[in-house]
């Protein structure tokens, strides 16, 4: 017990962390998609840190790794953060994300990136793809996992449900899906806009694993995982309830948080509270040693 | 290339699709990686025994081709050689981020199928009959486009696609052809083809439109003027080599197509000619008209794109160059 509590801390601490260089690398540049950058930051976090995947950054291409296709490509600067932790490649290029001829563009991209797996940004077309990756691995005999990443506003696009269909009918269960269900998009709140309602039962319909919970908490991503793990049927979907912005003190709880102008101000104080939570969360691990 | 013409141009015995069929077939039994999709149109395409052969490896995902040709990238990344079929329409317009995005841009390789060329749609109507196709995927970059006159070339093209990495729109007549190569001829992506001198006026051609070429040639041969021909097959890269040397050598040119003489054949060797030797040109083509419902006879006239027509650009042409040298 004390074991998984600290293991939950450790990765708490690690997501910190990695909200705090991606908010270093916005504030720098000034603006930037922080709000679903924020939101996937826990489910990251367990994917790559908590020994969900598979992967080798020293061999970014490895045969045997796990796919991750983070289809909401917009949230590549998270991605981007945790691959140069890993050692993908420097953390100093962090800085030049969106720069002229960097390797870290706004929206993921395999050939600029090294550890990124797939090209998206253009909403909708990420799970396709990721079907296409699934059904070549299960050719083969593979084991590798693909996982995948949708936002919530992504759903509202038709090719999103095309995909979920034929995922169910080929039974992929090495695909293994999020939904980062932040309730808001670009222009407001989805249930203002084209409402998603219950995004799991839609799944669930569609002949889906389909699972709900809370995108922030790792003890219910890790259990959510292993149940999709475990399913030998069905492509899983785990729709995570987070917060757009989620731990960031100029984004978190603001409406128009998609991509926002980030003032030096901004990142003063987002980046002195994320080390003050960085403090807690220490003491707190010391405590439990 | 090696190329044999084919004594008499006659309709072949074989439909297209069959040859598409069955040298997929034989391409599937060498190589593993080759894999099929298709969305709900198997059975037009003749590719059902594909689907019994290599059930594994065949993917009807029914009627989504945006899905279709994602799976087909995400297929690729994964090693896999995708061919992917739909009727030409749908195959390019309601593909076309997919296409553009998970294959293009992210430079994946997808052999896309797209049937029933321009009026050969025929019966299926305006909404089946594609005469923007190959102009949109013209304006892919890195998309190879190309359409094939006949069952051996076909063959042949799709032998190469196996092998080759980028993105290829393939765009096919489903039905019998007329012969215009002999089998065995092997062709390169690129690189038009001379089907017969001429000193006069050259028309470039594509898909059914050779055989129509062909025949003003031959007619306006007893009335005193040399009309050569090529047949364009590959309409994006251009080969922009030969269509300067056509321009140079006989001064006028007409390109004839089933399509949009916007942004398809016609379009790309205007942009060829006016940056290397503009000479008189015409265009014969969809006018920028939608298509509509008939048989294949009543829409080559409906869209004056039958011999006659073709005959009386050349001779426009040739009054136009006669004009242009005083």
């Amino acid at each position: 017990m004390q074991r998984a509590e600290r293991k939950v801390l450790e990765l708490r601490k690690k997501a910190t962390e990695v909200r705090l260089t991606t908010l270093e690398v916005f504030g720098n540049l000034g603006f930037g998609h922080v709000g679903g950058s924020m939101s996937v930051t826990e489910l990251l976090t367990a994917l790559y840190f908590g020994g969900i995947m598979r992967y080798d950054p020293k061999n970014p291409r490895w045969e045997r790794r796990d796919w991750l296709i983070m289809s909401k490509g917009h949230a590549g600067p998270t991605l981007y953060t945790i691959l140069a932790m890993l050692g993908f490649f420097s953390i100093n290029e962090l800085k030049t994300l969106n720069q002229g001829g960097t390797r870290l563009p706004s929206h993921c991209d395999r050939n600029l990136t090294t550890g990124i797996d797939m090209t998206t940004g253009s909403l909708g077309l990420g799970m396709s793809v990721a079907i296409g990756v699934a059904l070549g691995h299960r050719l083969d005999g593979k084991k590798n996992r693909v996982y995948l990443i949708v936002g919530d506003g992504e759903c509202q696009e038709g090719q999103v449900w095309e995909a979920t269909l034929y995922a169910a009918h080929k039974g992929l269960s090495n695909l293994i899906a999020f939904v980062d269900y932040n309730h808001q998009q670009l222009d407001g709140y989805t249930k203002d806009i084209n409402d998603l309602g219950d995004l799991r039962s839609k799944f669930e319909c569609f002949g889906w694993f389909a699972q709900e919970i809370d995108g922030h908490d790792f003890t219910q991503i890790f259990d959510a995982v292993r149940s999709a793990q475990d399913e030998k049927k069905r492509p899983s979907m785990i729709v995570m309830n987070t917060i757009k912005g989620k731990g960031c003190t100029y984004a978190e709880g603001v409406l128009k948080n998609h991509h926002m102008v980030v003032s030096e101000e901004n990142t003063r104080e987002a980046l002195a509270c994320l080390h003050e939570e960085l403090g807690r969360l220490e003491a707190e691990i010391k405590g439990c040693m | 290339m090696k190329i044999k013409l084919a004594r008499d141009r006659k309709p072949e015995e074989t439909m297209m699709r069959e040859v598409y069929a069955s040298t997929l077939m034989e391409l599937a039994r060498s190589d593993e990686r080759v894999v099929v999709l298709d969305a709900d149109l198997m059975n037009s395409m003749g590719m059902v025994p594909f689907g019994e052969a290599f059930p594994d490896r065949t993917f009807n995902v029914g009627v989504q081709e945006a899905n279709m040709i994602g799976v087909a990238a995400g297929l690729s990344a994964a090693g896999k050689v995708p061919f992917a079929h739909s009727f030409g329409p749908f195959a390019t317009r309601k593909a076309y981020d997919a296409t553009f995005i998970s294959g293009a841009y992210a430079r994946l390789n997808v052999r896309i199928v797209g049937s029933d060329p321009g009026i050969t749609a025929a019966y299926n109507g305006g909404t089946h009959m594609p005469f923007e196709d190959m102009g949109i995927m013209r304006n892919i970059p890195t998309m190879t486009v190309l359409e094939p006159v006949d069952g051996a070339m076909l063959r042949d093209l799709l032998i190469q696609l196996v092998d080759l990495e980028g993105m290829f729109y393939i765009r096919l007549l489903r039905r019998f052809p007329v012969q215009v190569y002999e089998k065995g001829s092997t062709f390169d992506i690129g690189k038009g083809v001379l089907l017969r001198e001429g000193t006069d006026v050259t028309i470039i051609a594509s898909g059914i439109l050779v055989y129509e070429s062909l025949k003003v040639a031959e007619s306006l041969e007893h009335r005193g003027v040399s009309v050569r021909v090529v047949n364009l097959f590959t309409i994006k890269p251009v080969d922009r080599e030969l269509i300067e040397m056509c321009a140079r050598e006989t001064g006028a040119i007409v390109t004839c197509e089933n399509h949009n003489v916007i942004n398809g054949l016609g379009s790309a060797v205007a942009e060829a000619l006016v940056e290397n030797l503009p000479v008189p040109m015409e265009r014969i083509g969809s006018q920028d008209q939608f298509g509509e419902v008939g048989p294949v006879d009543y829409l080559m006239k409906r869209y004056e794109m039958g011999a006659e027509d073709i005959e009386n650009k050349v001779l426009k042409v040739l009054e136009r160059k006669k004009r242009l040298h005083g």
